[in-house]
């Protein structure tokens, strides 16, 4: 078992390896995952470093014959890493909450103990961070939610959820860039563009924006 | 050039995927047979990660436009080209005109036919693989319908027939049932928080692949493997071969059209070596995991690199006695 101090590091595969923080879901924890994935990025025989929620993915190019030394140098950059302080751009979103596409907005409210107006206020009001993309072609998990409003994901996953919804899965966030399956529950959605391979950079968003929900519509 | 005439289910262009995207939530994307579709490529003489067809329902139906060599492999299936069979895992010649026909798959899960200099779309973001969650890549980002016409980097020189051993047979697993896919999993990151018993269940249960089972994951269904305690993760990474809990404690394998995160618990992953039996067990099959040590499941992915260079060395020596004759 490893000290609830010290971060946890498991295989997924031969492929690919997770590394995850110790401590708390918040800004500072996240950008010396942020520093610590800029660093191995670089390594020998890894492809990608990728920043997950105050954890790294790293996928291998080969994998490692012997992954304890990958394990000490991680342990070794996880205790160097500064915090990585990215001045990223702020971006407006408006959002229709509940509705058809947020259809859980009420089971969230009952969930939670609040009217549909609180979760609303409480959803639209924090500047988020985006901590990290992932999941689908340029959906960003934000950092910044009031944990007042956590909800479990869902018990089975959605084969099909709308594109541009805003969700909740536990104390997380975020809006989907396009449809597909889905384990959160939405809350509104919003129409903007997140991804296009064409451009030079295909995600719209990177780790370090920030994000501001605003309230466009309320439907019950 | 070729012409797709008849297609039945969700196939698509597919090389060996998009490996370096993640950091932009892009999937892997791909063959699930990778052995396969290398297999295809091999016998052609083209670069391993050329794109080819992934056909995951029969019938399918194609016409060649010219003269060109083209490989089947993959799942053992009934084809047919201007009244010639064709066998599992064999590179033939098309004529212009002649109309291929890929009628019932006897066994297997996905057929893979390759073309001789590939299939050739255009790269995006790195691959020719059909990206269908953000609907870009292959042919144009969704699946193939009757009537696309999908442009080939072919030469016409003409090219021998030739059959390799399918994968199946050659990286067979020893004992096993021949009802069974028997899969090799390394633990992953919550397996400690299962109890023994359970974790016994897991590896001691047949889990029948559901319906609800695709490019996007095999959703598998048991007895319920349950955590100790609920555990709800942060969104971390997750690669194509993870096999994730939720609530519901019935399995769910990612696949490669998987989400690139996650936060349900992760009992094991697939090794590399055989996810492609994955890709190739059918629907209602049962699978069964086996327990393998990371030092084991690097070996294996080298005994399926052994199997490809073989194939590689052999077609090679048949294309240097043809050539010496």
């Amino acid at each position: 078992m490893t000290a609830p101090d010290r971060p946890r590091i498991s295989l997924l595969g031969t492929s690919a390896l997770l590394f995850e923080a110790p401590g708390a879901f918040d800004l500072p924890h996240q950008r010396r995952i942020w520093a610590l994935a800029a660093t191995a990025s670089k390594w020998p025989g890894i492809r990608e470093a990728i920043p997950g929620i105050t954890n790294m993915m790293l996928t291998f190019e080969t994998p490692p014959r012997e992954v304890d030394t990958l394990i000490a140098a991680l342990n070794d950059g996880w205790d160097a890493a500064e915090g990585l302080a990215i001045g990223g751009r702020e971006i407006r979103l408006p959002v229709t909450y509940g509705g058809a596409i947020g259809s859980q907005l009420q089971s969230v409210a009952e969930h939670c103990g609040l009217s549909i107006d609180d979760v609303v206020a409480i959803h639209a009001a924090p500047l988020y961070t985006v901590f990290a993309l992932g999941s689908h072609p340029g959906y960003c998990y934000l950092g910044g939610m009031d944990p007042r409003i956590t909800m479990p994901r869902r018990q089975t996953p959605l084969q099909r959820s709308a594109g541009g919804s805003v969700s909740i899965g536990g104390s997380q966030t975020g809006v989907s860039a396009s449809p597909g399956p889905s384990g959160w529950h939405a809350i509104g959605h919003t129409t903007w563009t997140f991804f296009d391979p064409s451009w030079p950079t295909p995600a719209a968003l990177a780790p370090g924006d920030t994000i501001r929900f605003e309230i466009e519509q309320v439907i019950r | 050039m070729i012409e797709i005439l008849s297609v039945t289910g969700p196939a698509s262009v597919q090389d060996l995927g998009r490996l370096d995207q993640y950091r932009f939530g892009v999937g892997t994307s791909g063959a699930m047979d990778d052995v396969a579709l290398r297999a295809g490529n091999i016998l052609l003489g083209n670069d391993e990660n050329a794109a080819g067809l992934e056909i995951p329902m029969m019938p399918f139906k194609l016409r060649f436009d010219r003269d060109m060599a083209f490989a089947l492999t993959g799942a053992d299936v009934d084809a047919e080209i201007a009244g010639r069979v064709i066998p599992p895992w064999w590179r033939s010649h098309a004529g212009a005109g002649d109309i291929l026909t890929i009628k019932a798959m006897a066994r297997g899960a996905r057929s893979y036919l390759a073309f001789s200099g590939g299939i050739d779309v255009p790269m995006v973001l790195g691959s020719r693989s059909t990206q269908f969650r953000g609907e870009f890549g292959g042919w144009h980002g969704r699946p193939l319908q009757p009537g696309d016409v999908l442009p080939c980097t072919a030469s016409t020189a003409t090219i021998g027939e030739l059959g390799v051993e399918p994968a199946e047979v050659t990286l067979a697993r020893p004992n096993a049932d021949p009802d069974e896919t028997l899969v090799r999993v390394v633990v992953a990151g919550e397996y400690d928080g299962f109890d023994a018993a359970t974790q016994e269940l897991f590896w001691s249960s047949s889990w029948k692949i559901t319906p609800q089972s695709n490019r996007y994951g095999y959703r598998l269904q048991g007895p319920a493997v349950k955590p100790s305690m609920p555990i709800e993760k942060r969104s971390h990474g997750i690669v194509p071969g993870v096999i994730q809990i939720p609530p519901n404690g019935q399995p769910i394998i990612q696949m490669r059209d998987a989400q690139t995160s996650g936060g349900y618990p992760k009992i094991a992953a697939v090794i590399r070596a055989d996810l492609w039996r994955v890709g190739q067990a059918r629907l209602g099959r049962m699978l069964r995991f086996e327990q393998t040590a990371y030092a084991d499941a690097l070996a294996a992915e080298a005994e399926m690199s052994a199997y490809l260079d073989r194939l590689r060395a052999n077609v090679g020596l048949v294309e240097e006695t043809r050539t010496c004759r």
